[in-house]
């Protein structure tokens, strides 16, 4: 399985890739400007950039072998898609309840501002080509890859 | 070669889907004395607050069956197992027989020896069945005594007094939600609930129910009476286990299982609600009632009855809950037992509180109050059981983050799968 890898010596914390990551999940994917400013409330970025100078990375959904998301589920909103093998969440089946916020070690899962209590969730940009924080990263700091560092 | 599982819910659906990773031809049997399409129990509350309908609480899609090729006899009761003929007899004397048999027949209401606390107008809510007959009485004028202020009484709680029905919640604990929460973290649910009108008689037990011509009179340990339109009994969840009482296989409070959620006998799993297995930050064995012990447990047993070497670690008590917008996530032990444990939180304000608890250096429980987010890396944290002496204030911040573990444990869970 794939993964998205954060590389901390070139992650500057521009948090470009949560920018581009609000804004694909939008209602305008291809266009930043309106993404930001004509969405009623901008989608809540499904990758966090941590920092504590001079340390920073991004950080989002493992698309764990053995998810402990979706073990914890309480609707079976979260499943594995079996084409690509990424973990995905259901947006109309999730009640929002937050149990697999608390099951997550990773902390990969977030709350949903934009849509009334679901769970928002790297899904690898599924229908977009590559991941929007990968391609958008200015420093190649994040990398797609198996088995990374 | 033929794989029973009884039980429909988190539990039989993790063996389901399990067994088929290993082995896609042998016949898979549910049976279920519940008529229903596997749903989820926790989302019965989302029922009586009319914000899902039956079709909306299903656990898995309608194909789920068919996908994973298995048979149902639903709403068909096992009366009993013949282990050493291995098999299933029905309540419609038909025989069941089996190679490997999954029990994960969950939970049933403790039913307290209240007097009179049975018959009509007296509900439960652990079964879909149970909050369908409750939105039928909760009619917006009513009133209902709810015993019992842990997660089923408070959500069933908070459901009545959505549908308008006045409540009133009796618990002989002094506090709420016992299981999952401190006192200074119950104080604040309480007060949430005081506010939209919910009352309480907590440090009191119920007696007795009496008939008071349409309506019920509830009397309370402490002497005081308590008049409503019906009464709830949500005082907790047992193992429902009648199936193996009278057998060889080994019980104590739950059905024993072992690593492998095999229980005493050979072929014979259990898992959820019904199994006991070890907690791993109680040192003992327990029953943890919750869904994502269920379906791992069911998971694991169903490895191992497809012939695999899975291995259930063991477990502890993770609850995420909410009433009226007030979110919380709990785990493990959030009271300090003794004094070999230290508590360290936050100051509580009305909305707000962070705790954590500590032995010999390590997480082994925490409670977060509107402060939900990221809270998995203490999970993990509570998981992995290494020192975390130095982050104790971060610990009980809002804003914990990766970047606050040491750069060992940080650079693990950026790889992922670190933390099994």
């Amino acid at each position: 399985m794939k993964k998205i890898y954060a590389q901390e010596k070139y992650c500057i914390g521009c948090r470009l890739c949560e920018v581009y990551c609000s804004a694909v999940h939008s209602e305008y994917p291809n266009d930043l400007v309106k993404a930001f400013n004509r969405s009623k409330i901008v989608p809540t970025p499904r990758v966090k950039v941590e920092e504590d100078r001079p340390l920073s990375f991004a950080m989002q959904c493992r698309h764990c072998d053995e998810p402990h998301c979706l073990k914890a589920c309480i609707t079976g909103a979260m499943y594995r898609d079996e084409e690509s093998g990424a973990i995905l969440n259901d947006a109309e089946r999730c009640v929002g309840c937050w149990t697999c916020i608390v099951a997550c070690p990773y902390g990969g899962i977030f709350r949903d501002e934009s849509k009334s209590k679901v769970v928002a969730k790297c899904d690898y940009c599924l229908d977009q080509g590559d991941p929007a924080c990968v391609k958008n990263c200015p420093n190649g700091a994040l990398k797609i890859e198996e088995g990374g560092e | 070669m033929q794989y029973v599982i009884v039980g429909n819910s988190a539990a039989a659906i993790g063996a389901v889907e399990s067994i088929r990773n290993y082995d896609t031809e042998n016949p898979i049997l549910v049976i279920s004395d519940e008529p229903y399409h596997t749903y989820s129990r926790p989302l019965i509350s989302y029922y009586l607050t009319g914000l899902r309908d039956e079709e909306s609480i299903m656990y898995r899609p309608k194909n789920f069956y068919d996908r994973y090729k298995v048979e149902t006899m639903l709403g068909r009761r096992v009366e009993a197992v013949v282990t050493e003929k291995k098999q299933l007899k029905l309540d419609n004397q038909e025989i069941i027989s089996y190679n490997k048999l999954l029990i994960a027949t969950g939970g049933k209401p403790f039913l307290p020896p209240i007097e009179g606390a049975t018959g009509p107008d007296i509900y439960n809510f652990i079964k879909l069945d149970d909050a369908k007959d409750l939105k039928e009485v909760a009619q917006p004028g009513k009133s209902a005594v709810v015993i019992g202020g842990g997660l089923i009484g408070l959500k069933v709680a908070e459901g009545l007094l959505k549908n308008e029905v006045a409540v009133t919640v009796v618990d002989l604990a002094p506090q709420l939600l016992n299981s999952i929460l401190d006192a200074a973290g119950a104080g604040i649910v309480k007060k949430c609930l005081e506010k939209k009108g919910m009352e309480f008689h907590l440090g009191t037990t119920a007696k007795t129910i009496q008939n008071f011509g349409e309506r019920k009179i509830v009397g309370l340990a402490d002497g005081k009476e308590v008049v409503a339109d019906f009464v709830v009994v949500a005082v907790g969840v047992v193992p429902n286990k009648h199936l193996v009482e009278d057998t060889d296989i080994k019980v104590n409070r739950g059905i024993v299982t072992d690593h492998a959620m095999g229980t005493s006998v050979e072929g014979i799993f259990a898992a959820g609600d019904v199994a006991e297995n070890y907690d791993v930050l109680f040192g003992q064995n327990r029953v943890i009632p919750i869904l994502p012990n269920a379906y791992e447990q069911g998971q694991v047993a169903g490895a191992n009855m497809a012939g695999q070497k899975s291995v259930y670690p063991g477990g502890f008590a993770k609850n995420a809950i909410g009433f009226f917008g007030l979110s919380m996530v709990t785990a493990g032990i959030t009271t300090a037992p003794d004094e070999t444990f230290q508590e360290y939180s936050s100051q509580p304000t009305e909305d707000r509180y962070l705790k954590v608890v500590i032995k010999e250096g390590k997480l082994v429980g925490f409670v977060r109050i509107n402060a939900v987010d990221r809270s998995g890396i203490l999970t993990g944290l509570l998981m992995q059981q290494k020192d975390v002496t130095d982050l104790i204030p971060q610990l009980i911040s809002e804003e914990i983050g990766l970047i606050d573990l040491p750069q060992d444990l940080r650079k693990a869970r950026l790889k992922g799968d670190a933390v099994q």
